[in-house]
């Protein structure tokens, strides 16, 4: 049985259909990505997944649970966890407090410091900074932080929101070399990107989707030589 | 190396001498009053205290869970007829104190959830715009129950409630304890000061405790904190239910204290007034809190006396002093909001907020040191 498995999505939004009957799966431990335009429905369906948005039609099921109905929070607990686009921190609170927030639902205080701990070393700025407002971190610091937030829940998948979005090319890479280190502990990995170039080389496999639908799936490596999708995406 | 916990030591030894000297203060400080200003600022001293509590109530609905409730004397209303309906002549009740203040602080919590549950989708504005309302609501319900069926006994108010009588023994007649002459304000200060440093503490433990920062992260982000795994609804609820049951808590007191009250003591102004109570003193930071209640109930009654004192002077009364108390009030929160926006003793996010001046600075620090990288 796949980690999540959607069947016949659809989400709209008032008389606007922004995710058309999707089928999907993922394993655990596997990464993949969801490139397309703006406007495809990339966002719409992490939120759908992440329980943030009321479901029209199908179900969602993940780790054996039946999660279409269930609301976000409770979807938490089952271990799935999004980094939102535009990274929903808390901002007016500290480094330390947004990140003793991600592990909100765990009651294991020793584990908890020495996962933060190991956040601040792989993330240095973030221990300098940890009493300091997370609102006064670069954009980069607090896509971090978004990350290092989300991981504190422990999460079986890991849904990530365009983590690139209005980054320095420097910080793009560090990111990136995150979600792989994420990858490698075994946490799953759903992410939507726009750089389609760079999330099929960070993912083993790639879903495409266009106006709400999904219209190509395979490995990364195939996708990346697809002559459609390096007209569309990578703009050769 | 001994001298680590020497210093530790010391350190303890400093905190207990303040704590010492503080809790000796505290129980002096009535009849250093009553000597030094009178019987009737005892009196004022027992209302402060029955306003920490209420800004303390309020703080963390406003400051802990930020939803910003215009209406929360409602609750204090609900605790303080709870009380007068059962130990007063009213209905031939008189039951006992230490039934009637839990439940008063429980029913109270009750209207606080019927507050919350429609309420759960508003913010900001809106919701402060329904907590009006329905703090109105419960005053016009007040004023009108006495037909067909006399509940609440309308305009008129309830009157001789019962004062509060604990152990055989009334707060409210005179009394002597082991040689010292207790008068009933006195006896009162020393049952609202166990309650409000209770109620001090009840929010001290909330603020750090998981319920605390569940409520900090709905307060910075609603859609981040259920994120989080964070029941939001529930947490709103509690937050509501919570603040609630500390302003009913005070109403039994108040109703106890007083042997009267009428709908008239619990109108918008009062609402508005806690509210300023804990914007002044600093939204979230405890001390904060304690401070604007204490100063906003005193400061007030300190302002009558301009009236003698043009009395005085000038020989008649030119400008009233209740006007002018509104006026001087207004100037202060004026010059406040110049000055110390975020409140006398902010709390550390309020302070981050409004406070850091270098805020934008730093982030420009920050985009230079990216830059550099």
């Amino acid at each position: 049985m796949s980690l999540l498995e959607i069947q016949h999505l659809s989400v709209s939004y008032g008389n606007i259909q922004a995710v058309r009957s999707i089928d999907m799966a993922l394993q655990e431990g596997e990464r993949v990505c969801l490139i397309g335009a703006n406007g495809a429905g990339k966002t719409t369906l992490l939120k759908a997944i992440a329980g943030m948005l009321p479901i029209t039609h199908g179900s969602i099921h993940f780790g054996g649970h039946a999660i279409t109905r269930l609301a976000s929070y409770q979807i938490v607990h089952l271990g799935l966890a999004l980094v939102p686009e535009g990274r929903g921190i808390f901002s007016r609170l500290s480094v330390q407090e947004n990140l003793a927030m991600g592990a909100y639902i765990r009651r294991d205080k020793a584990a908890v410091q020495h996962e933060t701990n190991e956040i601040y070393q792989r993330f240095p700025r973030l221990g300098e900074r940890r009493n300091q407002p997370a609102g006064q971190l670069s954009g980069g610091e607090q896509q971090m932080l978004a990350i290092g937030r989300a991981l504190l829940s422990r999460p079986r998948l890991l849904l990530l929101d365009e983590p690139s979005m209005g980054l320095a090319p420097m910080m793009v890479k560090t990111i990136f070399e995150t979600i792989h280190d994420i990858a490698k502990r075994g946490v799953s990995v759903l992410l939507v990107e726009q750089n389609a170039r760079l999330a099929l080389a960070t993912c083993e496999r790639g879903l495409v989707m266009e106006s709400g639908a999904l219209t190509l799936q395979g490995a990364s490596a195939t996708l990346a030589q697809d002559a459609a999708i390096q007209k569309s995406y990578f703009g050769e | 190396m001994a001298s680590v916990p020497e210093t530790m030591n010391q350190k303890t030894r400093h905190a207990w001498l303040v704590f010492v000297a503080l809790g000796v203060g505290l129980a002096l400080l009535p009849f250093l009053i009553d000597a030094g200003l009178g019987r009737s600022w005892v009196r004022i001293l027992d209302l402060a205290l029955l306003y920490v509590m209420l800004a303390l109530g309020l703080n963390i609905v406003v400051g802990y869970a930020g939803l910003l409730d215009l209406g929360y004397i409602a609750f204090y209303a609900v605790g303080a007829y709870c009380y007068a309906l059962l130990a007063s002549p009213m209905f031939g009740l008189h039951l006992p104190f230490w039934a009637l203040l839990p439940l008063g602080a429980a029913v109270a919590g009750l209207f606080g959830l019927m507050l919350g549950t429609p309420t759960l989708r508003l913010r900001g504005d809106y919701l402060a715009i329904v907590t009006l309302g329905f703090g109105e609501i419960i005053r016009i319900f007040l004023n009108n129950l006495n037909a067909p069926i006399n509940i609440t006994n309308g305009p008129q108010g309830v009157n001789q409630i019962d004062p509060v009588t604990i152990a055989g023994m009334s707060l409210g007649k005179t009394q002597v304890i082991f040689g010292v002459t207790f008068s009933s304000p006195h006896l009162y200060y020393y049952l609202f000061l166990i309650l409000t440093l209770s109620v001090i503490f009840v929010s001290m433990r909330l603020q750090d405790s998981r319920i605390g920062r569940a409520w900090a992260a709905i307060r910075e982000d609603e859609v981040a904190a259920e994120a989080m795994g964070i029941n939001v609804r529930n947490i709103k609820l509690l937050a509501f239910a919570m603040g609630a049951s500390f302003g009913g808590l005070a109403g039994g007191l108040f109703a106890g204290f007083q042997g009267f009250i009428s709908p008239e003591s619990f109108n918008l102004m009062e609402s508005i007034m806690i509210l300023c109570m804990i914007v002044l003193g600093g939204m979230g930071n405890i001390p904060g809190v304690v401070l604007g209640a204490v100063l906003l109930t005193v400061l007030p009654e300190a302002l009558r006396y301009i009236g003698d004192l043009q009395r005085a002077w000038i020989g008649h009364v030119v400008v009233d002093p209740s006007d002018l108390r509104m006026l001087l009030f207004g100037f202060a929160l004026i010059l406040m909001m110049l000055f110390r926006p975020a409140g006398l003793l902010p709390s550390r996010q309020r302070k981050r907020e409004l406070g850091a001046q270098g805020a934008i600075a730093e982030q420009e620090q920050v985009s230079v040191y990216d830059a550099k990288r």
